[in-house]
């Protein structure tokens, strides 16, 4: 079965992140993935741009759906993986190694609203 | 959907072996089917390289037979049925008074006046309703029968399939031709097995009693391992239609889009008596149509799908009917409506995505003809 990381924070949206510093590293959950099937097509903001904790910064397509993904956190966009470009289906392969996007948390208080990985799994297995 | 939200979903007679395979199990037409198991891309990828076995036992049968069979047929049909010899089989629409599509369908002509029409499963109760009421009108002495819950239908699709569902008949299967049927014994099944499908693939279509569906699909899920089969759910099902550009009922056609309109004129039997909406499609190829369906392959990295507007030059001219990334050819692909004067190869369009414009190309279809 999937595990989820203790050093991830969880949306109810099924998008984690993982704070470094200043740094939040965006992905989306491994249960994400399974709803989605293969995962063809990645939607990202610009670096520079600013998402916000809760609004829809991109979307993610699969053979099948479309789905948007809810920031987990407030910041200017870093850095967007380049790699999802040619290798989308890393998202579904090792979703929590996978990052779509990196940011400047602008609030890094926001994270004390998000799930830990057992409330996560709490919520996932109702 | 003829069902309601809140209907129970049927079941096919292969549900459990479909959750003991830990296939995702989705909504569809009324039925709870498998929509993957090893996930779309596995699945279509084997389907053209080896093989996929798919439960289609959702699919509906309606059978026409007594003296005025053909004729019935004749009349709700656009294909013309006196052309089938008794064994073959023709792809057709159930037409409106518009000309337009109630359902597509396959003809089989079991006998001389003995017609099995295999139906869409989102459209069983309106599709009986329909051919009871129009070929009546025309044929007061035929019978006609929902004998969907009779039948449960496999495909076997793949450059492998013939190789291993030979091993479990002793139907000559190389003899079947392309939409022809023959009647034999599956895995010690009584059934009828048709060269057919709906992948752009060579394979075939085997109808055998739900009872013994579970026997037949274990046997060809045994038989085929060793050659690569896997068995394969409704999301691989419709990539691999669209790459084959075959058109999808509610998503391509329906009630508001003509035979014409849809390409299928080749479908349309041009010098056969009268039929429902004969008239219009005359006029139609005679005149031309307001739109027609085209394919097309999006230039920047988007999808264009189902519901999305198309533009050119700033206009909305139409709109896309299917769309999505296939697996095979690794090109997001789609078909759509435009007027004819867009039609031509090469034209570009644009597709609204989300508020966003993303640049696409008109291709000729089909996206994908398998290899001789």
């Amino acid at each position: 079965m999937s595990s989820y990381p203790a050093d991830l924070k969880y949306t109810r949206e099924h998008e984690w992140v993982r704070v470094d510093g200043a740094t939040g590293i965006v992905g989306i959950t491994d249960f994400a993935q399974q709803q989605l099937g293969d995962v063809v097509y990645v939607e990202l903001p610009e670096v520079g741009a600013t998402i916000k904790q809760g609004a829809v910064f991109g979307t993610i397509e699969s053979v099948k759906a479309v789905s948007e993904l809810f920031a987990p956190v407030s910041g200017e966009v870093l850095e967007v993986n380049s790699d999802l470009k040619d290798r989308p289906d890393h998202v579904n392969s090792k979703p929590h190694d996978t990052w779509l996007v990196k940011v400047k948390l602008t609030n890094p208080g926001e994270t004390a609203s998000l799930l830990d990985a057992a409330a996560y799994e709490a919520l996932i297995a109702k | 959907m003829a069902d309601s939200a809140d209907a129970p979903l049927k079941k096919t007679p292969l549900h459990a072996s479909h959750v003991a395979l830990g296939a995702r199990m989705v909504p569809f037409g009324g039925w709870n089917m498998p929509v993957e198991y090893s996930g779309i891309t596995a699945e279509h990828n084997a389907v053209r390289t080896a093989a996929g076995l798919f439960d289609v036992s959702h699919m509906g049968e309606v059978e026409i037979a007594g003296k005025g069979a053909l004729e019935a047929v004749q009349h709700i049909s656009c294909n013309d049925a006196s052309k089938l010899a008794v064994g073959q089989i023709q792809y057709s629409a159930l037409t409106t008074p518009e000309g337009t599509i109630v359902d597509d369908l396959l003809v089989y002509r079991f006998g001389p006046s003995h017609f099995l029409l295999v139906i869409n499963a989102g459209g069983i109760d309106k599709d009986v309703a329909w051919i009871t009421a129009r070929a009546k009108e025309a044929v007061p002495d035929v019978a006609i029968v929902n004998s969907s819950a009779r039948y449960a239908l496999i495909a076997i699709q793949g450059p492998k399939a013939q190789e291993i569902l030979q091993t479990q008949t002793a139907i000559d299967l190389a003899a079947i031709k392309y939409y022809w049927f023959a009647h034999g014994e599956i895995a010690a099944v009584r059934g009828t097995v048709s060269r057919t499908g709906y992948t752009g693939e060579d394979g075939f279509e085997i109808m055998i009693p739900p009872a013994m569906a579970p026997t037949v699909w274990d046997a060809l899920l045994q038989a085929g391992k060793p050659h690569g089969l896997i068995p394969a759910g409704l999301g691989a099902r419709d990539t691999l239609r669209l790459e084959a550009a075959m058109r999808l009922y509610g998503n391509d056609i329906d009630e508001t889009t003509t035979v014409l309109e849809a390409g299928l004129s080749w479908m349309v039997g041009w010098n056969k008596p009268e039929f429902i909406g004969s008239d219009v499609l005359h006029e139609q190829k005679l005149h031309g149509t307001p739109k027609v369906i085209v394919g097309f392959e999006m230039v920047d990295r988007a999808i264009g799908r189902h519901g999305h507007p198309v533009f050119h030059n700033g206009q909305q001219v139409g709109v896309v009917t299917s769309g999505t990334q296939t697996p095979f050819l690794k090109k997001a692909i789609g078909m759509a409506y435009v007027p004819p004067s867009l039609e031509a190869p090469g034209t570009e369009i644009e597709i609204d995505i989300r508020g966003r414009r993303a640049k696409a190309v008109v291709v000729p279809l089909p996206f994908y003809k398998r290899p001789k």
